[in-house]
């Protein structure tokens, strides 16, 4: 098939970016999207124009790394996927596909299609975390009975590869979704009760501070989720949020 | 105001609060303003009551005020906030494919329904201060039929009274069941909320329009 592709370049972090118009003969429709990119890559290379910058790694929907904000969603029009799962199929021939990166104030652009997420991270180290004494004498983690339930629920909030789409998706920016999974997947298990008050606080206060949107419950973020992350984890987080707040 | 408070979750369960405590005055006003199609007696006293009790002209009207000046004000700066956390805009997006157009436009059905308040005032609460404490007319408790009546004779004014309930209705579709979800209210008894929310939503509104539409075909 043949294609229109609109894609955002922009030299560095500081340079002004614009969509570029490029097209590309010959994609299978078997190929994932970021094949179709490296396709387009290595035509831009032959004819001297510099590759288009996009951020992978597995290739197979686990690390989060893909980005790409594909024809006005995040990951593209297919469900529970990354951008490396997409594949040509879903497009047609002949069709314009519009490729921009995930825009957030706190996810400022690097180059072209790539996007700085470290406050994500930054998020993390806030309390995404449980604290365990590793000095010889840790306890077996089953050691301690949980419920299946909330084993469950715990595991799927902690699927979140922090792709940070729900960012991408939301008319707010807003990182509730990404947030709310790694506070419910301590706060459903005993061993994140220890710091439980201080996490919800801290990772609240960072998000804030990176400067995320406020939440309208508009729920855009678990439509585009690559992983389901449901908006439970939303309102289990601001309950969290409140109870932390009245103990202090 | 609004401003200060410290934490996106907060602001929002604020907003939240606020929304829930204008839907249940809404909901007296509702049941006030029905009884006007049965009996003007019944209307006449309610109202009368409304008028001149000192806990309700004192404590709560200024409370209500307050509330729906805090609710729309933070509104706005909700909206600016989350503009500027998207930074540059996306060329395409593609809203429609994840969400409900009332819920990414809760901005436009409030502001529709603000400019209805502005309207509402002028109609009965400006009347109303005119009447109690600029010529501070003796309290007549049969007036207040009459003057609702009077309002609803003028097609323009039902007609713009109809849209109004219309974005309200729509605000409402999606403010109802996301004020559960803001305060942390998510769990087996949503699906009911949800469908409870639609029900009040459309229901209220509808029924406000009803009692405009009686009155204008009535006189
Ligand atoms: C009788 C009048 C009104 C009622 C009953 C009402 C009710 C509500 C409710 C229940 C919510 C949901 C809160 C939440 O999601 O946590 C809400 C949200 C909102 N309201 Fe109103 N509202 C009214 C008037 C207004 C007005 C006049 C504005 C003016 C602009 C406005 C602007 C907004 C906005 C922007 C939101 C979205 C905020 C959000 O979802 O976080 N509302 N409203
Ligand atoms: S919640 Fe979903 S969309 Fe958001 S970062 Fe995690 S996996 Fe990605
Ligand atoms: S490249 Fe790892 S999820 Fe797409």
């Amino acid at each position: 098939m043949k294609l229109i592709l609109k894609i955002w370049r922009q030299e560095n972090a500081t340079a002004k970016g614009s969509m570029h118009t490029y097209s590309l003969d010959n994609v299978s429709p078997d190929m994932s999207f970021l094949e179709m990119m490296d396709v387009l890559n290595e035509q831009l290379m032959e004819q001297g124009i510099d590759p288009v910058a996009f951020d992978h790694d597995c290739r197979e929907g686990i690390c989060g790394s893909c980005s790409m904000f594909i024809n006005g969603e995040a990951h593209g029009p297919d469900r529970l996927i990354t951008t490396c799962q997409l594949h040509m199929r879903k497009f047609k021939d002949g069709d314009t596909i519009h490729i921009e990166p995930f825009r957030a104030k706190p996810f400022p652009v690097i180059k072209d299609l790539v996007v700085d997420r470290t406050a994500f991270d930054r998020i993390q180290h806030a309390g995404g975390f449980v604290s365990v004494n590793t000095s010889g004498n840790t306890q077996d983690a089953n050691a301690i009975p949980i419920e299946k339930a909330d084993a469950d629920k715990a595991f799927d909030a902690a699927i979140c590869i922090g792709c940070g789409a729900c960012v991408a998706t939301c008319k707010n920016a807003s990182a509730m979704l990404f947030v709310s999974a790694k506070v419910s997947q301590y706060a459903l298990l005993p061993q994140g009760q220890v710091e439980a008050t201080d996490r919800v606080l801290n990772m609240v206060k960072q998000m804030d501070d990176e400067g995320f949107g406020n939440c309208t419950n508009t729920g855009a973020c678990e439509v585009e989720c690559p992983k389901g992350i449901s908006l439970e984890n939303i309102a289990r987080m601001n309950r969290e949020y409140l109870s932390a707040n009245v103990k202090g | 105001m609004g401003v200060t408070l410290s934490s996106t979750i907060l602001r929002k369960v604020a907003m939240a609060l606020s929304g829930i405590f204008l839907m249940v005055f809404l909901l007296q006003h509702f049941v006030i303003n029905i009884t006007s199609v049965f009996s003007a007696a019944i209307f006449n006293q309610f109202s009368h009551f409304m008028g001149t009790n000192p806990i309700v002209q004192f404590l709560l009207q200024p409370i209500l005020i307050f509330g729906v000046i805090f609710h729309f004000v933070m509104g706005f700066v909700l909206d600016i906030q989350n503009k500027r956390a998207r930074g540059t805009r996306y060329a395409i997006y593609k809203g429609s494919a994840n969400s409900s157009w009332v819920s990414r436009n809760m901005l436009t059905s409030g502001a529709t329904v603000l400019a209805f308040l502005a309207l509402h005032f002028y109609d009965f609460w400006v009347p109303e201060m005119n009447y109690k404490y600029v010529e501070v007319l003796p309290e007549d408790p049969t007036r207040y039929y009459e003057e609702l009546v009077h309002k609803f004779e003028d097609v323009t004014r039902v007609v713009l009274y109809v849209i109004s309930f219309f974005f309200l209705a729509l605000h409402l579709t999606h403010g109802f069941s996301s004020s559960f979800q803001s305060m942390g209210f998510n769990n087996k008894y949503t699906p009911a909320v949800k469908s409870f929310g639609k029900l009040y939503a459309i229901g209220i509104p509808f029924g406000f329009a009803f009692i405009a539409i009686f009155h204008f075909l009535n006189h």
